[in-house]
């Protein structure tokens, strides 16, 4: 099966050096969730998703500002940096639906997405564990005196789990080549931050490591990607590590069974006037980069890509049950 | 062949690795300038540098955490454990991470870490730091959990460690480190994961013993010389049950030795392989000789009967010898405990 936006992976990442084309896959990671909400309701998605509306600014922001031979570590709410990332629509679908031919295979699921040629290490579902993790990547970098970066990208629940912490800690002592960004979308599941953390201002973390922490307007794409690109140069110069914490909103519930129903009056429909979209989208036509029809276009396209990836991977094969028994040791035991 | 320490095989056994392969590096707590806890990383400092011998922080879930990553990306970190309840703070990392990463990435990627962690009683630390704990591991799908028994075991168990692609916890029994034994360096020393060794043979009795246990079982054996013999499982998981059976075949009879609590063991999961795989070669029950349920108490001569020592090895494989019957552990025989 060859759709149009699927393409390979490297193509798909290089894409987004074209602000349209950065608009047109936030779009798509936009459509990508609403699809899979439906799919779910329609049963023919098992478990849970984790949905990342609102925070597709980042996602694609970050993916432009690194290579595909860094190293991202990311969350169980990541169909979002998979797709930015350059995983093609086809890849992550599978996967959440459990197919053979999604990127583990089907043993995997929506928390557990994995492409080594874009960087994504398989996408965690504890949180804070990427913390540490891609602390060892950037390890392993600077060991081998590579320029390459690390990258974890985790919500602001995970702020307060030792990893952060002992992560932080690690890569300031080691001055390691990573840099921490904290999604801060205000819920940590189903609790407002201000309930559970004091210092909701998370970068300013960053002072007990003795190391950069910089706050961005994270539903403002080029505002996120200039704070990305200062703190990946720096980890590739060998500066060390950097806080980068991207001020977001989450508009969907912690999981498919939360309807976010504790949410203060009014403050979805604040923040969704500040949806990273309709900013995208309303610069590239002050900007004169697109027209109206130009985008309308483009987001019909993408649309039937997606009707045409949900219907292919829908179609596609289940695992076999040999399936579950691979891929445990290198060897079978 | 040179007589050394069992800490000293280890060193050797790091820094044969390290020279070895470039993608080998250490880190841990007080290893690189204080040269080990135990002085298991003498010498290597001075000899890899800063960059592949690191001291960390006191953070365990943050430096496996940082191995996951390291291995993940194609080194062969070596993350040492002072003591092995030191790993529960970071067994997110090892079991939830480390050890499901080939499976969540239809295989592609692989971390071919090693934790080394001591254990055991038999020292006087306490509670807190005396467990062995490798039941808590080898019920992972993915880890494999290995146990050294003397220096050449120490050495050549971490080199098959260190070489292999998959995530690996060598647990060295700490009454051990300044035991002296033979042992052979470089290839010739590599004891293969996943094979169980035989050092004493016999056809009346099978005893399968782990770490501290070996020597003690060994011990035992020796007093009685009634045709037993003495297995050294080596690898917890994946364990070796062709030499397992093929020793039952022979004799019939079979014990476990554990230094573990009783619930739960290593040494159920063989019993229970054994009786379903070769009940028709079995001529007596087998059983385990295990620490009671309890945690590691302090005092010297309590500890000292937490782990199964010689003279209640020798009394337990007496008794089985001659009744044929399953007898009591010593708080049962003794009525301490019910």
């Amino acid at each position: 099966m060859t759709l149009v936006r699927s393409g390979d992976h490297v193509a798909r990442r290089e894409a987004l050096a074209d602000p349209v084309a950065r608009y047109e896959r936030m779009y798509e990671i936009r459509r990508f969730e609403e699809r899979v909400n439906d799919l779910f309701a329609q049963g023919l998605i098992h478990g849970t998703t984790h949905l990342c509306a609102g925070q597709e600014a980042l996602d694609v922001s970050l993916a432009l500002e690194l290579r595909a031979t860094d190293i991202v570590t990311a969350t169980y709410r990541g169909h979002g940096i998979a797709l930015a990332l350059g995983m093609p629509a086809t890849d992550v679908l599978a996967e959440i639906m459990g197919k053979a031919d999604g990127c583990t295979g089907g043993v995997g699921g929506s928390m557990h997405l994995c492409e080594p040629d874009v960087g994504l290490l398989p996408t965690f579902a504890i949180v804070g564990a990427g913390l540490p993790v891609a602390a060892g990547a950037a390890l392993a970098f600077q060991t081998r005196g590579e320029d390459r970066v690390a990258v974890a990208v985790f919500g602001d629940g995970a702020a307060n789990i030792g990893a952060f912490h002992e992560a932080l800690n690690l890569a300031a002592v080691w001055k390691l080549p990573v840099v921490f960004v904290c999604d801060n979308n205000v819920y940590a599941e189903y609790s407002r931050i201000d309930l559970t953390t004091p210092l909701t201002d998370l970068h300013r973390r960053a002072g007990s490591y003795d190391i950069p922490g910089v706050p961005v307007d994270g539903m403002d794409v080029d505002a996120t990607r200039a704070v990305l690109r200062e703190a990946v140069s720096r980890a590739r110069a060998g500066e060390g590590p950097t806080l980068v914490e991207a001020k977001t909103y989450r508009f969907a519930g912690h999981s498919r069974a939360d309807q976010a129903t504790y949410r203060p009056e009014g403050e979805l429909e604040r923040w969704r006037e500040r949806d990273p979209l309709v900013l995208a989208r309303a610069a590239l036509v002050a900007g004169g980069a697109a027209t109206e029809d130009d985008l309308a276009g483009l987001e019909k396209a993408v649309d039937e890509d997606l009707d045409a990836v949900a219907e292919a991977v829908a179609a596609g094969p289940d695992p076999t049950p040999a399936a579950m028994f691979r891929n445990i040791w290198a060897v079978a035991a | 062949m040179a007589r050394i320490r069992v800490r000293q095989a280890i060193a050797s056994a790091l820094s044969d690795a390290m020279r070895e392969d470039e993608s080998v590096l250490i880190f841990g707590e007080d290893i690189a300038a204080a040269e080990g806890p135990f002085k298991t990383s003498e010498g290597l400092l001075a000899e890899f540098g800063p960059l592949r011998v690191r001291d960390t922080p006191i953070s365990e879930m943050g430096f496996v955490g940082a191995a996951v990553g390291a291995a993940a990306v194609g080194m062969r970190p070596v993350a040492e454990i002072m003591f092995m309840e030191f790993l529960g703070v970071a067994l997110d990392q090892l079991v939830t991470e480390a050890a499901k990463f080939r499976y969540l990435s239809n295989g592609r990627v692989g971390v071919p870490l090693v934790v080394r962690a001591s254990v055991g009683s038999g020292l006087g630390f306490g509670t807190q730091h005396s467990q062995t704990l490798e039941n808590w591991l080898g019920a992972t799908p993915g880890l494999k959990v290995a146990v050294p028994s003397d220096a050449q075991t120490a050495y050549g168990l971490l080199r098959s460690a260190i070489r292999d692609p998959d995530p690996v916890v060598v647990l060295e029994p700490r009454v051990l480190y300044a035991e002296r034994g033979e042992c052979v360096t470089g290839d010739a020393g590599i004891v293969p994961l996943g094979v169980a060794r035989v050092p004493r043979e016999g056809d009346a009795l099978t005893v399968v013993a782990l770490g501290q246990t070996v020597r003690a079982a060994l011990a035992a054996a020796e007093r009685i010389d009634a045709g037993i013999e003495v297995i050294d499982l080596s690898t917890v998981t994946p364990w070796d049950r062709e030499t397992v059976l093929a020793s039952v075949a022979k004799t019939g009879r079979l014990v476990t030795v554990e230094e573990a609590p009783a619930s739960g063991g290593w040494g159920a999961e063989i019993v229970a392989t054994v009786t379903t795989a070769a009940f028709r070669s079995l001529q007596a029950p087998p059983f385990r000789i295990t620490a009671p349920d309890v945690p590691v108490p302090y005092n010297k001569a309590l500890e000292a009967r937490f782990s199964p020592g010689i003279g209640e090895i020798e009394h337990q494989l007496t008794t089985y010898l001659r009744t044929g019957e399953v007898p009591d552990p010593w708080w049962l025989r003794e009525g301490v405990a019910a």
